[in-house]
Protein backbone atom coordinates (compact mmCIF):
# COMPACT_ATOMS: atom_id res chain seq x y z
CA UNK A 1 0.00 0.00 0.00
CA UNK A 2 2.51 1.94 1.13
CA UNK A 3 4.32 1.37 -2.33
CA UNK A 4 1.48 1.93 -4.22
CA UNK A 5 1.05 5.09 -2.73
CA UNK A 6 4.66 6.65 -3.42
CA UNK A 7 4.61 5.56 -6.47
CA UNK A 8 1.05 7.35 -7.01
CA UNK A 9 2.47 10.96 -5.28
CA UNK A 10 4.81 11.85 -7.88
CA UNK A 11 2.83 11.74 -10.13
CA UNK A 12 0.12 13.04 -8.91
CA UNK A 13 2.51 16.03 -7.93
CA UNK A 14 3.69 16.04 -12.16
CA UNK A 15 -0.25 15.94 -13.22
CA UNK A 16 -0.62 19.39 -11.06
CA UNK A 17 2.72 20.78 -12.14
CA UNK A 18 1.54 20.41 -15.50
CA UNK A 19 -2.04 21.75 -15.31
CA UNK A 20 -0.40 24.97 -13.92
CA UNK A 21 1.93 25.02 -17.12
CA UNK A 22 -1.18 24.43 -19.28
CA UNK A 23 -3.17 27.38 -17.59
CA UNK A 24 0.00 29.58 -18.14
CA UNK A 25 0.54 28.52 -21.84
CA UNK A 26 -3.05 28.66 -22.57
CA UNK A 27 -2.81 32.33 -21.14
CA UNK A 28 -0.16 32.69 -23.55
CA UNK A 29 -1.66 31.23 -26.33
CA UNK A 30 -5.02 33.18 -26.23
CA UNK A 31 -2.26 36.85 -25.31
CA UNK A 32 -0.82 36.02 -28.49
CA UNK A 33 -3.66 34.89 -30.27
CA UNK A 34 -5.61 38.42 -29.67
CA UNK A 35 -2.97 40.73 -29.77
CA UNK A 36 -3.06 41.52 -25.94
CA UNK A 37 0.06 43.19 -24.40
CA UNK A 38 -1.30 45.17 -21.66
CA UNK A 39 -1.15 42.05 -19.10
CA UNK A 40 2.76 41.68 -19.54
CA UNK A 41 2.43 44.62 -17.14
CA UNK A 42 3.82 47.23 -19.02
CA UNK A 43 7.20 45.35 -19.45
CA UNK A 44 8.86 46.22 -22.78
CA UNK A 45 10.79 42.55 -22.82
CA UNK A 46 7.39 40.93 -22.61
CA UNK A 47 5.99 42.60 -25.96
CA UNK A 48 9.91 41.75 -27.37
CA UNK A 49 9.52 38.03 -26.76
CA UNK A 50 6.01 37.47 -27.98
CA UNK A 51 6.37 39.71 -30.64
CA UNK A 52 9.59 38.45 -32.37
CA UNK A 53 9.64 35.63 -34.53
CA UNK A 54 10.58 33.35 -32.86
CA UNK A 55 7.24 33.25 -30.65
CA UNK A 56 5.48 31.38 -33.49
CA UNK A 57 6.31 28.47 -35.80
CA UNK A 58 4.39 28.82 -39.51
CA UNK A 59 2.09 31.38 -38.34
CA UNK A 60 1.45 29.76 -34.98
CA UNK A 61 1.90 30.90 -31.39
CA UNK A 62 4.79 28.64 -29.73
CA UNK A 63 2.84 28.88 -26.62
CA UNK A 64 -0.01 26.55 -28.65
CA UNK A 65 2.69 24.15 -28.41
CA UNK A 66 3.11 24.23 -24.88
CA UNK A 67 -0.57 23.87 -24.76
CA UNK A 68 0.42 20.10 -25.76
CA UNK A 69 2.99 19.39 -24.25
CA UNK A 70 1.22 20.45 -20.97
CA UNK A 71 -1.85 18.99 -21.82
CA UNK A 72 0.56 15.51 -23.02
CA UNK A 73 2.30 15.65 -19.61
CA UNK A 74 -1.21 16.16 -17.81
CA UNK A 75 -2.33 12.85 -19.39
CA UNK A 76 0.40 10.73 -19.36
CA UNK A 77 1.22 11.40 -15.31
CA UNK A 78 -2.51 10.91 -14.59
CA UNK A 79 -2.79 7.38 -16.49
CA UNK A 80 0.66 6.99 -15.18
CA UNK A 81 -0.62 7.73 -11.52
CA UNK A 82 -3.17 4.93 -12.18
CA UNK A 83 -0.98 2.24 -12.91
CA UNK A 84 -0.38 2.41 -16.96
CA UNK A 85 2.88 1.39 -17.34
CA UNK A 86 3.44 2.53 -20.65
CA UNK A 87 2.24 6.07 -19.92
CA UNK A 88 5.38 6.09 -17.29
CA UNK A 89 7.91 6.04 -20.09
CA UNK A 90 5.82 8.37 -22.42
CA UNK A 91 6.29 10.58 -19.77
CA UNK A 92 9.45 10.84 -19.30
CA UNK A 93 10.05 11.28 -22.96
CA UNK A 94 7.57 14.26 -23.55
CA UNK A 95 9.04 16.03 -20.38
CA UNK A 96 12.65 15.75 -21.59
CA UNK A 97 11.55 16.63 -24.95
CA UNK A 98 9.91 20.09 -23.07
CA UNK A 99 13.22 20.24 -21.40
CA UNK A 100 15.14 20.67 -24.31
CA UNK A 101 13.00 23.21 -26.07
CA UNK A 102 12.55 25.06 -23.01
CA UNK A 103 16.52 25.73 -22.78
CA UNK A 104 16.59 26.40 -26.39
CA UNK A 105 13.71 28.93 -25.69
CA UNK A 106 15.77 30.25 -22.37
CA UNK A 107 18.74 30.44 -24.92
CA UNK A 108 16.51 32.61 -27.55
CA UNK A 109 15.76 35.19 -24.82
CA UNK A 110 19.33 35.32 -23.08
CA UNK A 111 21.45 35.74 -26.55
CA UNK A 112 19.41 36.63 -29.11
CA UNK A 113 16.29 38.77 -27.91
CA UNK A 114 18.10 39.92 -24.65
CA UNK A 115 14.78 40.11 -23.54
CA UNK A 116 13.03 37.97 -21.01
CA UNK A 117 9.21 37.23 -20.71
CA UNK A 118 8.12 37.04 -16.98
CA UNK A 119 5.20 34.35 -18.21
CA UNK A 120 8.16 32.15 -20.25
CA UNK A 121 10.28 32.44 -17.68
CA UNK A 122 7.96 30.59 -15.42
CA UNK A 123 6.79 28.07 -17.80
CA UNK A 124 10.70 27.16 -18.12
CA UNK A 125 10.86 26.95 -13.93
CA UNK A 126 7.80 24.79 -14.39
CA UNK A 127 9.14 22.64 -16.70
CA UNK A 128 12.75 21.98 -14.85
CA UNK A 129 10.77 20.70 -11.79
CA UNK A 130 8.35 18.63 -13.96
CA UNK A 131 11.82 17.26 -15.17
CA UNK A 132 12.98 16.89 -11.54
CA UNK A 133 9.81 14.99 -10.54
CA UNK A 134 10.72 12.57 -13.42
CA UNK A 135 14.30 12.20 -12.78
CA UNK A 136 13.13 11.88 -8.87
CA UNK A 137 10.15 8.88 -9.44
CA UNK A 138 11.76 5.35 -7.94
CA UNK A 139 11.69 3.15 -11.07
CA UNK A 140 9.01 0.21 -10.85
CA UNK A 141 11.25 -2.53 -11.39
CA UNK B 1 -17.63 -2.05 -10.22
CA UNK B 2 -14.56 -0.37 -8.07
CA UNK B 3 -12.20 -2.08 -10.86
CA UNK B 4 -14.02 -0.63 -13.71
CA UNK B 5 -14.48 2.57 -12.03
CA UNK B 6 -10.34 2.82 -11.51
CA UNK B 7 -10.10 1.88 -15.13
CA UNK B 8 -12.12 4.45 -16.79
CA UNK B 9 -11.04 7.33 -14.01
CA UNK B 10 -8.01 9.11 -15.84
CA UNK B 11 -10.07 9.09 -19.16
CA UNK B 12 -12.86 10.84 -17.35
CA UNK B 13 -10.80 13.33 -15.57
CA UNK B 14 -8.19 13.82 -18.91
CA UNK B 15 -11.22 14.85 -20.82
CA UNK B 16 -12.84 17.29 -17.86
CA UNK B 17 -9.37 18.97 -18.22
CA UNK B 18 -9.35 18.98 -21.94
CA UNK B 19 -12.93 20.63 -22.14
CA UNK B 20 -12.06 22.73 -19.73
CA UNK B 21 -9.03 24.06 -21.10
CA UNK B 22 -10.76 24.39 -24.35
CA UNK B 23 -14.07 25.93 -22.65
CA UNK B 24 -11.36 28.17 -20.43
CA UNK B 25 -9.65 29.53 -23.27
CA UNK B 26 -12.61 30.60 -25.56
CA UNK B 27 -13.87 32.28 -22.94
CA UNK B 28 -10.77 34.62 -22.47
CA UNK B 29 -10.27 34.71 -25.73
CA UNK B 30 -13.74 36.20 -26.20
CA UNK B 31 -13.06 38.16 -23.60
CA UNK B 32 -9.55 39.86 -24.79
CA UNK B 33 -10.35 39.90 -28.31
CA UNK B 34 -10.04 43.55 -29.45
CA UNK B 35 -13.19 44.79 -30.04
CA UNK B 36 -12.35 45.79 -33.89
CA UNK B 37 -11.37 42.99 -35.71
CA UNK B 38 -13.91 42.71 -38.15
CA UNK B 39 -13.18 44.17 -41.94
CA UNK B 40 -16.54 45.70 -42.07
CA UNK B 41 -15.32 47.87 -38.98
CA UNK B 42 -12.12 48.84 -40.33
CA UNK B 43 -13.33 50.92 -43.12
CA UNK B 44 -11.33 53.13 -44.31
CA UNK B 45 -13.01 56.02 -46.56
CA UNK B 46 -11.66 56.63 -49.71
CA UNK B 47 -11.20 60.21 -50.25
CA UNK B 48 -10.06 62.03 -53.24
CA UNK B 49 -6.92 60.26 -53.16
CA UNK B 50 -4.55 57.82 -50.29
CA UNK B 51 -3.52 61.36 -48.44
CA UNK B 52 -8.06 62.43 -47.66
CA UNK B 53 -8.70 58.74 -46.81
CA UNK B 54 -10.48 58.43 -43.27
CA UNK B 55 -10.36 55.82 -40.56
CA UNK B 56 -13.73 55.33 -39.80
CA UNK B 57 -14.71 52.56 -36.43
CA UNK B 58 -18.40 51.18 -36.44
CA UNK B 59 -21.36 52.57 -39.26
CA UNK B 60 -20.14 55.00 -42.04
CA UNK B 61 -23.53 55.81 -42.42
CA UNK B 62 -23.96 56.18 -38.84
CA UNK B 63 -26.38 59.79 -38.01
CA UNK B 64 -24.06 60.31 -35.49
CA UNK B 65 -20.44 61.29 -36.15
CA UNK B 66 -17.55 61.63 -33.32
CA UNK B 67 -14.42 63.10 -35.01
CA UNK B 68 -10.99 63.34 -32.97
CA UNK B 69 -7.62 64.44 -33.45
CA UNK B 70 -5.69 62.95 -31.35
CA UNK B 71 -1.54 62.40 -30.31
CA UNK B 72 -1.02 58.75 -29.57
CA UNK B 73 1.38 59.76 -26.69
CA UNK B 74 -0.96 62.42 -25.13
CA UNK B 75 -2.42 60.78 -21.80
CA UNK B 76 -5.80 62.31 -22.09
CA UNK B 77 -6.23 61.24 -25.56
CA UNK B 78 -5.12 57.68 -24.23
CA UNK B 79 -7.38 58.26 -21.38
CA UNK B 80 -10.58 59.00 -23.85
CA UNK B 81 -9.67 55.81 -26.34
CA UNK B 82 -11.50 53.74 -24.15
CA UNK B 83 -14.09 55.06 -23.46
CA UNK B 84 -14.41 56.54 -26.76
CA UNK B 85 -14.47 52.47 -27.95
CA UNK B 86 -17.34 51.90 -25.49
CA UNK B 87 -19.47 54.81 -26.92
CA UNK B 88 -19.01 53.18 -30.62
CA UNK B 89 -20.15 49.78 -29.12
CA UNK B 90 -22.89 51.15 -27.03
CA UNK B 91 -24.39 52.93 -29.75
CA UNK B 92 -23.65 50.49 -32.31
CA UNK B 93 -24.86 51.21 -35.29
CA UNK B 94 -25.72 54.63 -34.65
CA UNK B 95 -22.48 56.24 -33.98
CA UNK B 96 -19.39 56.61 -36.32
CA UNK B 97 -15.71 57.42 -34.90
CA UNK B 98 -12.91 58.96 -36.92
CA UNK B 99 -9.57 59.46 -35.75
CA UNK B 100 -7.52 61.75 -37.30
CA UNK B 101 -3.57 62.34 -36.31
CA UNK B 102 -2.70 65.70 -34.83
CA UNK B 103 0.60 64.34 -33.08
CA UNK B 104 1.93 67.54 -31.25
CA UNK B 105 5.88 68.34 -31.51
CA UNK B 106 5.87 68.71 -27.81
CA UNK B 107 5.76 64.82 -28.03
CA UNK B 108 8.95 63.49 -29.35
CA UNK B 109 7.78 60.28 -30.57
CA UNK B 110 4.55 60.76 -31.00
CA UNK B 111 4.73 61.08 -35.09
CA UNK B 112 6.15 57.52 -35.31
CA UNK B 113 3.14 56.59 -33.45
CA UNK B 114 1.11 57.61 -36.10
CA UNK B 115 3.07 56.83 -38.85
CA UNK B 116 2.91 53.12 -37.15
CA UNK B 117 -0.98 53.01 -37.16
CA UNK B 118 -0.86 54.46 -40.85
CA UNK B 119 1.62 51.35 -41.76
CA UNK B 120 -0.28 49.38 -39.74
CA UNK B 121 -3.37 50.43 -41.65
CA UNK B 122 -1.75 50.08 -44.77
CA UNK B 123 -2.26 46.00 -43.87
CA UNK B 124 -5.73 46.63 -42.66
CA UNK B 125 -4.90 46.75 -38.93
CA UNK B 126 -4.81 50.42 -38.34
CA UNK B 127 -7.72 50.23 -35.37
CA UNK B 128 -5.55 47.64 -33.58
CA UNK B 129 -2.21 49.14 -33.71
CA UNK B 130 -4.27 52.66 -32.63
CA UNK B 131 -5.94 50.93 -29.43
CA UNK B 132 -2.30 49.39 -28.78
CA UNK B 133 -0.70 52.24 -29.15
CA UNK B 134 -2.85 53.87 -26.61
CA UNK B 135 -2.58 51.05 -24.07
CA UNK B 136 0.98 50.48 -24.51
CA UNK B 137 1.41 54.53 -23.95
CA UNK B 138 3.19 54.26 -20.56
CA UNK B 139 5.46 52.17 -21.93
CA UNK B 140 6.56 53.27 -25.39
CA UNK B 141 6.55 56.68 -24.51
CA UNK B 142 9.63 56.46 -21.75
CA UNK B 143 11.02 54.50 -24.82
CA UNK B 144 14.29 56.02 -26.20
CA UNK B 145 13.95 54.46 -29.23
CA UNK B 146 10.33 53.35 -29.92
CA UNK B 147 10.97 51.33 -33.12
CA UNK B 148 11.89 47.97 -31.70
CA UNK B 149 8.94 48.55 -29.49
CA UNK B 150 6.32 49.29 -32.67
CA UNK B 151 7.86 46.25 -34.74
CA UNK B 152 6.97 43.91 -31.94
CA UNK B 153 3.45 45.69 -31.37
CA UNK B 154 3.08 44.73 -35.20
CA UNK B 155 4.26 41.59 -34.70
CA UNK B 156 1.54 41.02 -31.73
CA UNK B 157 -0.94 41.94 -34.49
CA UNK B 158 0.32 39.58 -36.88
CA UNK B 159 1.44 42.23 -39.30
CA UNK B 160 4.01 41.32 -42.17
CA UNK B 161 6.86 43.11 -40.02
CA UNK B 162 9.40 43.72 -43.42
CA UNK B 163 6.26 45.55 -44.92
CA UNK B 164 5.40 47.27 -41.86
CA UNK B 165 8.96 48.60 -41.55
CA UNK B 166 9.21 49.49 -44.81
CA UNK B 167 5.66 51.50 -44.86
CA UNK B 168 6.87 53.37 -41.88
CA UNK B 169 9.06 54.81 -44.27
CA UNK B 170 6.82 55.20 -47.22
CA UNK B 171 5.98 58.68 -48.55
CA UNK B 172 2.05 57.73 -48.69
CA UNK B 173 1.93 57.18 -45.01
CA UNK B 174 3.42 60.35 -44.10
CA UNK B 175 1.54 62.06 -46.63
CA UNK B 176 -1.96 60.47 -44.57
CA UNK B 177 -0.07 61.78 -40.98
CA UNK B 178 0.63 65.35 -42.65
CA UNK B 179 -3.06 65.68 -44.18
CA UNK B 180 -4.56 65.00 -41.13
CA UNK B 181 -2.47 67.05 -39.60
CA UNK B 182 -3.69 70.37 -42.16
CA UNK B 183 -7.08 69.38 -41.74
CA UNK B 184 -6.95 69.88 -37.77
CA UNK B 185 -4.48 73.03 -38.15
CA UNK B 186 -7.14 74.38 -40.93
CA UNK B 187 -9.92 73.72 -38.50
CA UNK B 188 -8.42 75.11 -35.63
CA UNK B 189 -7.63 72.83 -33.75
CA UNK B 190 -4.06 73.44 -31.46
CA UNK B 191 -4.38 70.92 -28.76
CA UNK B 192 -5.15 66.94 -28.50
CA UNK B 193 -7.77 65.84 -28.07
CA UNK B 194 -9.75 68.12 -29.78
CA UNK B 195 -13.47 66.22 -30.46
CA UNK B 196 -16.06 67.13 -32.55
CA UNK B 197 -19.38 65.81 -32.37
CA UNK B 198 -21.29 66.07 -35.58
CA UNK B 199 -18.50 68.64 -36.90
CA UNK B 200 -19.54 70.84 -33.45
CA UNK B 201 -16.36 70.46 -31.41
CA UNK B 202 -17.05 70.15 -27.86
CA UNK B 203 -14.77 71.94 -25.08
CA UNK B 204 -11.79 71.06 -24.24
CA UNK B 205 -11.60 71.75 -20.48
CA UNK B 206 -14.41 69.73 -20.05
CA UNK B 207 -13.62 66.77 -21.73
CA UNK B 208 -14.69 63.61 -20.10
CA UNK B 209 -16.17 59.93 -20.60
CA UNK B 210 -18.86 61.27 -18.70
CA UNK B 211 -19.51 64.56 -20.58
CA UNK B 212 -18.66 62.22 -24.21
CA UNK B 213 -21.61 60.14 -22.98
CA UNK B 214 -23.74 63.05 -22.48
CA UNK B 215 -22.92 65.05 -25.76
CA UNK B 216 -23.12 61.31 -28.14
CA UNK B 217 -26.46 60.94 -26.17
CA UNK B 218 -27.78 64.73 -26.91
CA UNK B 219 -26.41 64.47 -30.50
CA UNK B 220 -28.79 61.22 -31.18
CA UNK B 221 -31.22 63.22 -29.69
CA UNK B 222 -31.03 65.73 -32.06
CA UNK B 223 -33.80 65.46 -34.70
CA UNK B 224 -32.15 66.20 -38.09
CA UNK B 225 -32.75 69.00 -40.09
CA UNK B 226 -35.28 68.72 -43.05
Amino acid sequence: MAGSRSRIVPYAVAALISLVGLADATYLTVQSLTGETLVCGGSADCFRVLGSVYARIAGIPVAAFGVVGYFGAFSLATFAAFGYARARKFLALIVWAMFAVTLWFLFVQAFMLHAFCRYCLFSAALVFVLAAVVVLIPSSR
Amino acid sequence: MLHSMRRYLPFVIVGAVALLTLGSATLLYRAKRLPFLTIAKNHVAPGTDDAKSIHILGNPDAPVTLEEFGDFQCPPCGMLSGPINQLEQDYHQRLRVIFRHFPLAMHRHAREAALASEAAGQQGRFWQMHDVLYREQAVWSEAADVRPLFDDYAGMLGLNIDRFKKDMESEQVKRRVAADQQQGTALGVTITPTIFINDRALPNASLSPASLHSAVEAAMNVKPSP
